[in-house]
């Protein structure tokens, strides 16, 4: 009897397995607000055009879902034993281009020299290499103008190409404005990725096939045949594509409808904390602010008045009431999965008005002023509504916020002109590479050519720029954690920014699928398998 | 005649230049192009070095001057956010967004007429009555919200036709077409009633009143007197009448259906030059949104002026010069 259920049960297996084995066509539609704006895969380092590239182009290393390093393209890496300026890659051997061509040491060479030209967007991350070079044709050596023990955190955002393909179509150049000549890389793509391209309309959509030569078949499920994806710019469009069933996964899912979406039976909402932080940011240098109402003085550059700012915030209604539940509030610009984070730090200071309000009085404002606060409208989840509440919220310690909010072209760019024209701002930050020491050099450092092109605060302390200067050299890791950490706990106390909350993101999906949310927001499709259905 | 066109044209290309300069040097307000093509990992090096590629280091009068001159040669240079020409986006997208502004135009048009033309003769109907009645929402529902509706009742509860984009399209030279297949079809209905929806109802009760207008004049009377038949004097003499402030206002409106397209574009996803222009708004591409106004400009000068052709047409005492007429 035992058998018999057993051999049922076998039987039963044996036949879904089948059914899986018998691998039909299995396309997957998906759609998010915004278009990649190219894919060439070093043209533009932002947000959507990554999520898109990624499945036809791939790196040395990858990010999976949670933000860990995981090998790709290279096998292996490590710093020379006696050169601690230079690393060693080992390439996979056997990887082949969609062409065809097989992946050599030449076109990692090439593509890291392709993306550290001047018309690249992301030559920053890989300033600090001095020259890339071929060792044999699966060996790369990335030499570094000082030791940097942090180079291989960068290695998983430059994509290879090949390098034959490239020359053959005129495309060695990343996207370049000035010759005003399109790009053959911009529409056309040949990478190692696990999808080809089939077609390509800007806006319109991006039809992907299954590679089915892709060399790393073995550790990836890869079951979707043909990767559709759809750019929708309106919220209540999108998510009616995917009650209608017209597309399978939707990225951008809007706050508001989470719930709804929640109810239906047949959808699935996976949430989870993205790699971004939203917070304020002031002026706490400038003599006098040209947007307040105090003549000669510069509220912003009292500590106290900062704590008292800080205080004044009541993150819990934020996340309640705008976020609806989906956010986690914090006390530090930096989210949870970043080098150097710890629970003390991400602690915020309880919301008191009584002793936000001695604190002010402290200061020598006990009647509060009045200031201006910038925000974008169109750029963070709910960006506007929390600068809606927060002015409410300054408003009961007698500081009366005028708010202005507009789109984010022109938002960052009162952010990023040098001085800064805001004296008073949201802003997000997320950490592509994993470590404080991204954060401090943008956010933190004094504006210099090369770096705190983020830091809108003016805030400028030659003791802290040398220590975060220092990040970048340190080989010793326990010795540059201790850094990491003595920079943190004094800039929490300097109060510079008034940390609100790490953003969530939502996916939803039909439930034969499960795709996790992604902490830097690019789904990774190669990993989907069917379920049920 | 010739030298009515020849004024007609020049009165063209002064408002045409005229746009030219004000789209561009309202560009110089609308944000920074450099911030959004750069990642965030850009230092203020970088921003330094792209705006001097892009040129907009130099005098404001010489860059006018530049776009001026590549734009009359149909230049319009690289789209900021695409990488890609301009001028072949702008083609690539025109297809969609003329057709669904053709047949929105039809589809206001003809059914505009009919029912103006209905209420006005059946004017103390039920039915008349219903649709004037349902013509006051019509003028007063804001587009998106039509077209929202739409979605849902078509696309998420009975899932008869698509919520998004254009279907299937087929090539015939540069020229893509939804028209051909029945996904192309289907995707076309709504977009197009929404898109319609306004201009149908203002057609429709321009003509009632216009026609019942003309239905008072004393011609009506004198035919009536003379036993021609209703159906006659209905639509010959008095609905001929009617269509020159029609055409005139129909005209204009087919303009402002392609110019003002972009929120049932942006609704439905629909990639045409509206949708086009939107995106290129947020990403502050100043090429694409300079070309795209003086689009917007063309296309209304272009129809205005059929439209003064189609009016000397229709009513001969227009036709200046013509002795006979003239009398």
């Amino acid at each position: 009897m035992k058998s018999r259920v057993f051999g049922f049960a076998a039987a039963l297996i044996g036949v879904s397995v089948l059914a899986l084995g018998a691998a039909e066509a299995r396309p997957l539609k998906w759609a998010a607000a915004g278009d990649a704006l190219t894919i060439d895969p070093h043209g533009q380092n932002e947000g959507p055009t990554t999520s898109l590239n990624q499945h036809l182009y791939e790196s040395l290393t990858e990010r999976d879902h949670a933000g860990r390093l995981l090998p790709l393209l290279a096998s292996s890496w490590r710093v020379l034993p006696d050169d601690a300026t230079t690393w060693e890659f080992k390439l996979e051997a056997g990887v082949k281009f969609h062409d065809g061509s097989a992946l050599t040491a030449d076109d990692v060479v090439f593509s890291y020299e392709r993306a550290m030209q001047p018309t690249s967007d992301f030559k920053g991350y890989l300033t600090s290499v001095e020259k890339v070079s071929k060792v044999d044709d699966l060996t790369v050596r990335i030499k570094t103008k000082g030791p940097n023990p942090l180079l291989v955190n960068n290695t998983s955002s430059i994509r290879i190409m090949s390098k034959a393909w490239a020359e053959k179509n005129g495309a060695t150049k990343a996207q370049d404005f000035k010759n005003k000549e399109e790009n053959f890389a911009v529409r056309n793509a040949n990478g190692t990725g696990p999808f080809t391209l089939v077609s390509r309309e800007a806006d319109v959509k991006t039809v992907m096939k299954r590679n089915d030569a892709y060399w790393n078949k073995a550790k990836v499920p890869l079951e979707v045949t043909e990767l559709t994806f759809v750019p929708i710019k309106q919220d209540a469009t999108r998510v009616a594509a995917l009650l209608s069933g017209e597309v399978d996964f939707v990225q951008d899912v809007p706050v508001q409808d989470i719930a709804r979406l929640k109810s239906q039976p047949k959808l699935r909402v996976n949430s989870g904390a993205e790699n971004r932080t939203i917070f304020f940011g002031m002026d706490v240098a400038s003599a006098d602010l040209k947007g307040d109402d105090v003549q000669g003085k510069n509220p912003f550059a009292d500590k106290k008045v900062r704590q008292a700012l800080n205080m004044a915030i009541n993150r819990a209604a934020i996340q309640r009431v705008v976020m609806r539940g989906e956010s986690v509030p914090t006390g530090i610009i930096m989210p949870p999965f970043v080098n150097g984070w710890t629970k003390e730090l991400d602690a915020a200071p309880p919301t008191d008005v009584a002793k936000a309000k001695a604190l002010l009085a402290e200061a020598g404002y006990p009647a509060g002023f009045s200031t201006t606060l910038h925000c974008p409208n169109d750029r963070y989840v709910n960006d506007e509504g929390i600068c809606q509440a927060a002015v409410g919220m300054f408003g009961q310690i007698g500081i009366k916020v005028n708010l202005v909010s507009q789109s984010k072209s022109i938002h960052f760019n009162l952010i990023q002109k040098n001085p800064a024209e805001t004296e008073f701002y949201l802003v997000g930050w997320g950490v592509p590479t994993y470590d404080s020491d991204y954060i401090f050099s943008y956010m933190y450092h004094s504006r210099t050519g090369s770096q705190g092109s983020w830091n809108a605060t003016g805030y400028k302390d030659a003791e802290v720029d040398t220590m975060i200067e220092s990040l970048s050299k340190e080989v010793d890791i326990p010795k540059r954690d201790a850094t990491i950490a003595k920079l943190w706990a004094r800039l929490k106390d300097e109060t510079i920014y008034l940390p609100i909350h790490h953003q969530s993101l939502s996916y939803a999906m039909n439930t034969t699928l499960d795709i996790p949310v992604d902490v830097g927001n690019n789904p990774k499709l190669k990993m989907v398998s069917f379920k049920g259905s | 005649m010739l030298a009515y066109i020849l004024r007609s044209l020049m009165q063209g290309l002064v408002v045409m230049l005229a746009v030219a300069f004000i789209a561009f040097s309202m560009f110089r307000f609308v944000g920074d192009p450099v911030v959004n093509m750069l990642g965030q990992e850009a230092t203020l090096q970088d921003r330094a070095e792209l705006t001097e590629r892009l040129g907009l280091n130099d005098p404001v009068p010489l860059q006018f001057a530049r776009f001026v001159i590549d734009a009359a040669q149909g230049d319009f240079g690289i789209s900021y956010r695409q990488g890609r020409k301009v001028s072949s986006l702008i083609l690539e997208r025109l297809p969609a967004t003329v057709e669904l502004a053709v047949l929105s135009a039809l589809f206001a048009f003809v059914t505009g007429i009919a029912l103006g033309v209905y209420a006005a003769i059946r004017r103390d109907g039920w039915i008349a009555n219903l649709v004037m009645s349902l013509s006051l929402i019509g003028v007063s529902l804001p587009t998106f919200l039509i077209g929202i509706g739409l979605i849902y009742i078509f696309a998420v509860e009975l899932r008869w036709l698509p919520s998004f984009g254009r279907g299937d399209t087929v090539a015939l030279g540069w020229w893509t077409t939804g028209l051909l297949t029945t996904s192309g079809l289907k995707s076309l209905v709504m977009p197009v009633l929404t898109l319609g929806f306004l201009q149908l109802t203002l057609i429709m009760r321009l003509v009632r009143s216009e026609m019942l207008e003309v239905m008072r004049a004393d011609f009506i009377r004198f035919a009536r007197a003379r036993g021609i038949p209703e159906h006659r004097i209905e639509f010959r003499h008095a609905l001929r009448n009617t269509m020159i402030p029609v055409i005139t206002i129909a005209g204009l409106q087919l303009g402002g259906v392609i110019a003002f397209a972009i929120v049932t574009e942006t609704v439905f996803q629909w990639p045409g030059l509206g949708a086009l222009f939107v995106n290129a708004v947020q990403f502050v591409d100043v090429p694409v949104m300079s070309a795209y106004l003086l689009f917007v400009a063309f296309v209304f000068v272009l129809t205005s002026l059929v439209v003064d052709l189609v009016y000397v047409a229709l009513d001969p005492r227009l036709r200046a010069g013509n002795p006979a007429m003239a009398k």
